[in-house]
């Protein structure tokens, strides 16, 4: 008995602690070493482009968190972004003869393009739960379908914004609030709705149930496909948003935009010690994931040491190290 | 009836004293058994009689803890994991071994292919494989895969498999407990045959009438204890019965209160259909402990899955509490005030990867939250109150379900499906691979619950189990109700009866 009751009480504190600071870390020794390389790199200026920039990649892995916590996966958001941008352009210049090239234009366009989130994630989880095709596969298949669409509606060049609409909606991305730019101020909110859905609501634990093990799922009164359609619908929203905040800042879309998120966003995910198998997710980890991912290209962009043409190699060394450091069983050699 | 020395040591594979612990638990106690070539050797006993310990040892799979085999005449140490199939013995698990998504020829060469310096030697392997697949009588394409097959044929791949590595021994685990009526009669045959070209075999099986046909020995373990072994033309089926059976009920069940017989209806099953029940109908009344008993595979677990709403349902009505109509969902059932509890404990039952709390709440999970927004503290509370209640012993709050005892693991979740305050629930196979001592625990449980006017349905294979706190009992086989016991009849000879066919009036037809 008194054997028993030792194995129950084993801790898993050193584990879970890596898993929990292991990104925050990371983070923090990035930072020292952009600061010892540049100065400038801790500058107002530089924090706030850095933040600017993570935002696209952070809200769409805010979306990833949920789909790869309930088990699945979404490849197809690199090219869903593409796509939304392409026909919001298209929407938008349309509607410059009926209203204007006023703020309803791009409220309507802005509207239109969280719309085509929405069914383009609720495409992605009808196919998976109710079709039972693989998520991989059916979010490959879109990845192909979506980043087609957006090639042939610029005909193979690229969509450009009416001019005068950009005027309008430039501040969107450009503008700042109480020194915040706009796209952080997005980021914040994603970030906070994210962690609070995921983390207190019947919702965000029933995604780690499925991904933890869908039978038990079924068998403790969850509808599983309703809550794996929902977290692709939700990614599908992530992305719109993303493309809402990102459409202004060239003005423009073509078959290159959005290439290879997909795989940042998961990244992301992955360096913020969610699970890619599923049953276990941290929104928290998820943003520090993008963040560290932007601040290496950062990073390489202020020094000569390495080439920025490296930056993929680093950014792939980052993800390797960081699920290596996951995985190792740190608690282990104690017992 | 002669009871033969178990050390007979004109057999090809002998067992010699062979005792067995899983860590402090013994399964098995000086057990011998031989087996002679040219013989069908039939194992019997009730489920955690040891058969299957047994079996694995004289396999290689499990070593013994004392005693020792001896092969050929020889004392030998057999390799392990399927490492014996060299020496030509052969065990077919019940649940198969092969790759669905290879080949047939694949299948029987695994590990074994014919090449020539590293190059396979396709056309050999498939010549001959045709000629096996024509010996055992078996006639499907060498290339067809394996998934295509059904299990009759994966079996007969299986035997073909074995046959390959030149078996001088073959031991098969329940084969035709998946088998119906026509396929066994092909199994057996290729079993007569074997037996004739002087294979020794080794033959587990719950239907005794199979057993009394196809063996020239019984032996029969009881408790993990050697009963007896015995030629088949000496006994019939119930002697066989009462071998397996004769054992004494101690206070290990809680005294079972008498049944109210006016007490109401609460769940009324008509005519349920399924893929593979039929006609299944019978009553649960308020505060009645009702067993379901029968073979594995006779359709206990998916009488309730359907009901639940976890399998589709082809035919048949569902009356709750005077309510008329089929659940589709869980959550239907459990808002309705029906649960189920899986015997799968860490398949189906718990996040093996999540402490308790979670655990605890999932099932019941809308009473936790306030228009999704969990309460957590509610849900600390309500691990606080189970705890107690169920005497889960864990003492760090925070333990992983996976780091638990499976004693503790199947009180987290009676404790886990009692969150959601049922009126009937139903416990498939409640004390599966749990210690004496909490296994009376959870039949105190289920008492005073029924005191309090729960209704209880129990499925179990554990015959005393049933027997020890059931009002009445309901024995299943091949899909249909056999029979129904109660009273002074709910004995393990009636049951047995039921469960393999000796009785085959049905109350219900």
């Amino acid at each position: 008995m008194p054997d028993m009751a030792q194995t129950e009480t084993v801790a898993r504190k050193p584990k879970l602690d890596l898993k929990m600071y292991g990104p925050a870390i990371a983070l923090v020794l990035l930072c020292i070493i952009g600061f010892s390389l540049n100065t400038a790199f801790l500058s107002e200026g530089n924090i706030t482009n850095l933040l600017t920039r993570s935002a696209f990649i952070g809200i769409i892995a805010v979306g990833a968190t949920f789909v790869i916590t309930a088990g699945g996966i979404d490849l197809s958001v690199g090219s869903m972004a593409a796509a939304i941008a392409g026909i919001m352009i298209i929407l938008m210049n349309a509607l410059v003869d009926i209203l204007g090239t006023g703020v309803l234009t791009v409220v309507v366009g802005a509207g239109c393009a969280v719309l085509l989130g929405a069914l383009a994630g609720l495409a992605n989880g009808l196919l998976t739960t109710k079709g039972k095709i693989e998520a991989f596969i059916v979010t490959l298949g879109t990845m192909g379908i979506f980043r087609s669409l957006v090639t042939y509606f610029a005909d193979g060049g690229t969509l450009s914004l009416n001019f005068d609409i950009r005027g309008t909606y430039r501040p969107v991305y450009y503008d700042s609030l109480i020194g915040v730019p706009i796209p952080v101020w997005v980021f914040i909110i994603v970030a906070i709705s994210g962690w609070f859905l995921m983390n207190r609501t019947t919702f965000g634990r029933y995604c780690t149930a499925i991904g933890s093990n869908e039978h038990v799922a079924q068998y403790s009164a969850i509808n599983v496909n309703k809550i794996k359609t929902w977290t692709y619908v939700i990614q599908g929203l992530c992305v719109a948003l993303a493309t809402v905040i990102y459409v202004p800042r060239l003005g423009s879309a073509s078959s290159s935009t959005g290439v290879l998120w997909e795989l940042e966003a998961i990244a992301a995910v992955i360096i913020g010690g969610t699970v890619l198998k599923g049953g276990y997710g941290r929104i928290g980890g998820t943003i520090l994931g993008a963040l560290i991912l932007t601040t290496i290209g950062n990073i390489l962009n202020f020094t000569d040491l390495i080439s920025n043409y490296l930056n993929g190699t680093m950014q792939g060394l980052i993800i390797i190290i960081a699920v290596w450091l996951q995985r190792a069983d740190w608690g282990k050699s104690k017992d | 009836m002669v009871v033969e020395s178990p050390m007979a040591s004109d057999g090809l594979l002998c067992a010699d004293s062979l005792s067995k612990s899983f860590g402090t638990v013994p399964v098995l106690f000086s057990v011998s058994f031989s087996l002679r070539p040219g013989e069908v050797h039939a194992l019997i006993g009730e489920n955690g009689a040891g058969k299957s310990t047994l079996m694995k040892i004289m396999s290689g799979f499990h070593s013994p803890t004392s005693g020792r085999i001896v092969y050929d005449g020889k004392p030998v140490t057999l390799p392990p994991n399927g490492g014996a199939e060299a020496l030509g013995i052969v065990l077919i698990h019940q649940e198969l071994n092969l790759s669905e998504q290879m080949t047939v020829t694949e299948n029987i060469f695994l590990g074994r292919e014919i090449a020539k310096r590293g190059i396979l030697d396709k056309q050999a392997m498939k010549t001959r494989v045709i000629q096996l697949l024509t010996d055992v009588g078996l006639d499907i394409p060498p290339d067809t895969r394996i998934s295509e097959l059904s299990i009759a044929q994966k079996q007969m791949v299986e035997i073909a498999k074995a046959m390959s590595r030149n078996a001088r021994v073959l031991i098969m685990d329940e084969p035709t407990a998946v088998l119906t009526e026509a396929e066994t009669r092909i199994l057996f045959k290729q079993v007569n045959r074997l037996r004739d070209q002087g294979v020794a075999i080794m033959f587990v099986s719950h239907k005794l009438h199979e057993v009394k046909e196809i063996s020239d020995r019984v032996t029969v373990l009881r408790d993990g204890q050697w009963i007896g072994t015995t030629a088949t033309e000496d006994l019939n089926l119930d002697d066989m019965a009462r071998m397996m059976v004769g054992r004494e009920l101690s206070d290990l069940y809680p005294p079972v209160n008498e049944p109210n017989v006016d007490a109401d209806i609460v769940l009324k099953v008509d005519g349920l259909q399924t893929k593979n029940l039929r006609n299944v109908s019978f009553e649960l009344r308020s505060g009645e402990i009702l067993g379901f008993s029968g073979l594995v595979g006779s359709g206990r677990t998916e009488v309730f899955e359907a009901i639940c709403g976890l399998a589709p349902m082809q035919a048949g009505t569902i009356t709750t509490f005077g309510n008329e109509g089929r659940f589709t969902s869980v959550a239907q059932a459990r808002d309705a005030g029906i649960v189920y509890l899986t015997k799968d404990r860490k398949g189906k039952g718990l996040l093996l990867e999540e402490g308790m709390q979670t655990n605890l709440t999932l099932l019941a999970l809308p009473q936790f939250a306030n228009r999704m927004m969990l309460n957590k503290k509610q849900e600390a509370e309500a691990l606080t109150r189970a705890v107690r209640r169920f005497d889960i012993r864990a003492r760090d709050p925070n333990v992983l379900a996976q780091d638990m005892s499976g004693g503790n693991q199947q009180k987290l979740l009676l404790a886990k499906v009692m969150e959601a305050n049922p009126k009937i629930v139903i416990i498939d196979e409640p004390t599966r691979g749990i210690d004496v001592g909490t296994k009376q625990q959870i039949y105190h449980f289920i008492a005073a619950l029924a005191a309090e006017g729960v209704s209880i349905v129990v499925i179990s294979s554990e015959m005393p189990e049933v027997i020890g706190i059931s009002h009445r009992v309901i024995i299943m086989r091949d899909g249909r109700i056999a029979g129904t016991v109660s009273g002074r009849d709910i004995n393990e000879t009636q049951i047995v009866r039921y469960a393999a066919g000796l009785n085959e009036e049905n109350i219900h037809a």
